[in-house]
């Protein structure tokens, strides 16, 4: 069992500790300023910021942010995506907005976001919903274009009904498409808000990283790149999983 | 002419009279057609073809059938033309014929996932409209399967459509997974399975459903010699014991006499038909080095050596 780990996750291991070892080397030997804090410092930090519980405050306010706009985009992302890949007539209807709003940035739109629906959450919210969106439609509705016609004629001739074409082979068959396209948005839904943040919040990572530059807190500022860094790096091991989980079986191509 | 759809004042008695003859002489018309429409003939460029009313005659009944794909280039492209033959139930057809010839299109158009655009196929006595589970499809490739559902999974799905209860549905598919030759690993996804195994798969999932006849794209051309003419065999063993009507597709003429007790021979395409069908009367007894077997593996190859040479100088 531990060989068994080690396998699966020793390389990661040894990764992390080789990033660490090179931060420490460079900011120590190579630019040895208080502008470029070394992790033991940014560490203890941490430790600082989590036992007072402003790190958490920060984080939970950019993660549930993250996570209403990440999950509200999918949830209306999918079923767009769907029908837009399933009926020719909605694409070419909606084609037009999904190829001319995916050019305009979710950072570009903080401004108009703030104007709308001021500093809060809601404002955060919709840059997330629109920097989710169209990424999660656009792999959805390829993932069903993407359907080996052989799989809709196999379950035609075994009676299948349209409906149950759409439900038992449409939709399993699109779900390694989808998730895929959740993984993306959710590294943009990342960059949106650390943006966003910067610009107009009372709390978040974002905010802390613009309070560290006002006061100079530069070990503050380190602090959040790395929570930044972690909990992407986090979520983003959860989304490959269970692409890979389901995708070994959910392949549209096999 | 004028009439009918002229709006003109109402004429005198004379026109009244014609009208009540025209009527006359179009019912007349009618019903003369209708006599002939019973026997379904169809007399076209000198062809004539004639499917009698099911269950009078054959169980499948391809009259005079034409396939035109559109082209984008603008050329369309005829892939099959006055395509006519007749299928008994019980048999086991193979309709063989060179790369390129429209075997597929044929097989498309019968299971009712394209329709001719011209002729008609007729299967007891109806005609094909859009795919149904009376006819069960086998397909060359592995990518009809559905990847997400295990073997047994794979089988029952037309049984699920159907509504029919997990338990009786999970027993009737482990039936049919015995029947190919898969009992032992139910539970695995067709990707941890080899390409005989998951044509096995097919097999079962079509048979499940007791189907009328089964449709074969052919199937074991994508596997490797040995598992062929192991599939070959079983499938073989499978027809004799559920007797199902079988329409096999192939262009390997080994593989057509080893299995088939009819063999329909086709031109190459483009505007491709039958050339002649052969009776392969062999009794179940296919041993490729028997004399009987021989004469039939040369006489289709005579049929269709022309043809071969013909597909190949057109891609040439």
């Amino acid at each position: 069992m531990p060989r068994r780990l080690w396998s699966l996750y020793g390389g990661y291991a040894l990764g992390f500790v080789s990033l660490f070892v090179l931060w420490h080397l460079a900011s120590v030997y190579l630019v040895s300023s208080v502008l470029f804090p070394p992790p033991v410092v940014v560490f203890r930090k941490g430790v600082v910021l989590v036992r007072n519980g402003v790190l958490f405050e920060h984080l939970w306010a950019s993660v549930q942010r993250i996570l209403a706009g990440f999950i509200a985009g999918s949830l209306l992302g999918i079923p767009i995506g769907l029908a837009m890949g399933s009926f020719r007539p909605v694409r070419k209807v909606l084609e037009p907005y999904t190829e001319f709003l995916r050019f305009i940035p979710a950072v570009a739109m903080i401004t108009v976001a703030v104007i709308w629906f001021g500093i809060g959450e809601a404002s955060k919210i919709f840059l997330i919903i629109y920097t989710t969106i169209f990424i999660v439609i656009l792999n959805t509705a390829a993932g069903v274009s993407a359907i080996a016609p052989n799989k809709i004629r196999a379950a035609q001739a075994l009676g299948a009904t349209r409906a149950q074409i759409f439900v038992h082979v449409a939709l399993p068959a699109t779900v390694p498409y989808i998730l895929t396209g959740m993984r993306l948005a959710m590294g943009n839904s990342f960059t949106t808000i650390v943006a966003a943040e910067l610009i107009a919040a009372n709390e978040g990572l974002g905010k802390m990283l613009w309070d560290g530059r006002m006061f100079m807190l530069v070990d503050d500022i380190f602090v959040s790149l790395v929570c930044l860094g972690l909990l992407g790096f986090a979520v983003d091991r959860m989304f490959r999983w269970s692409i890979y989980t389901f995708a070994g079986k959910y392949s549209p191509a096999t | 002419m004028t009439g009918r759809f002229t709006t003109r004042a109402p004429r005198g008695e004379g026109y009244q009279g014609y009208r009540v003859w025209s009527r006359k002489i179009s019912t007349l018309i009618v019903s003369g057609l209708s006599h002939v429409g019973q026997k379904r003939g169809l007399v076209r460029f000198g062809v004539t073809r004639t499917c009698y009313a099911y269950p009078a005659m054959s169980l499948v009944c391809f009259s005079d059938v034409q396939k035109i794909y559109r082209s984008l280039q603008g050329a369309d492209d005829v892939a099959v033309e006055h395509f006519s033959v007749e299928i008994e139930a019980g048999e086991f057809f193979c309709l063989l014929g060179p790369s390129g010839c429209g075997k597929t299109t044929v097989l498309k158009m019968l299971a009712g996932f394209e329709h001719p655009t011209a002729g008609q196929i007729l299967m007891e006595g109806r005609p094909v409209a859009g795919a149904s589970r009376d006819r069960g499809v086998v397909f060359q490739g592995d990518d009809s399967l559905f990847g997400w559902l295990s073997a047994v999974e794979n089988v029952e799905f037309g049984l699920r459509m159907r509504g029919i209860a997990r338990v009786e549905r999970r027993e009737r598919a482990m039936r049919y997974l015995e029947l190919v030759g898969l009992k032992g690993q139910p539970q695995k996804y067709p990707a941890e399975l080899s390409g005989g195994m998951k044509q096995r798969i097919q097999i079962a999932r079509a048979l499940v459903n007791e189907p009328t006849m089964l449709l074969m794209d052919e199937p074991f051309a994508a596997l490797d010699a040995q598992t062929r003419a192991l599939m070959q065999e079983e499938l073989a063993r499978i027809w004799r014991a559920t007797r199902t009507t079988v329409f096999f597709i192939t262009h390997d003429i080994d593989e057509a006499v080893t299995l088939g007790t009819r063999i329909g021979v086709m031109r190459a395409g483009p505007r491709s038909r039958v050339k002649g069908v052969l009776d392969v009367a062999l009794n179940g007894a296919r041993d490729r080095t028997d004399d009987v077997f021989l004469r039939y593996y040369k006489q289709v190859h005579e049929m269709i050596r022309d043809e071969v040479a013909k597909s190949i100088a057109r891609v040439d």
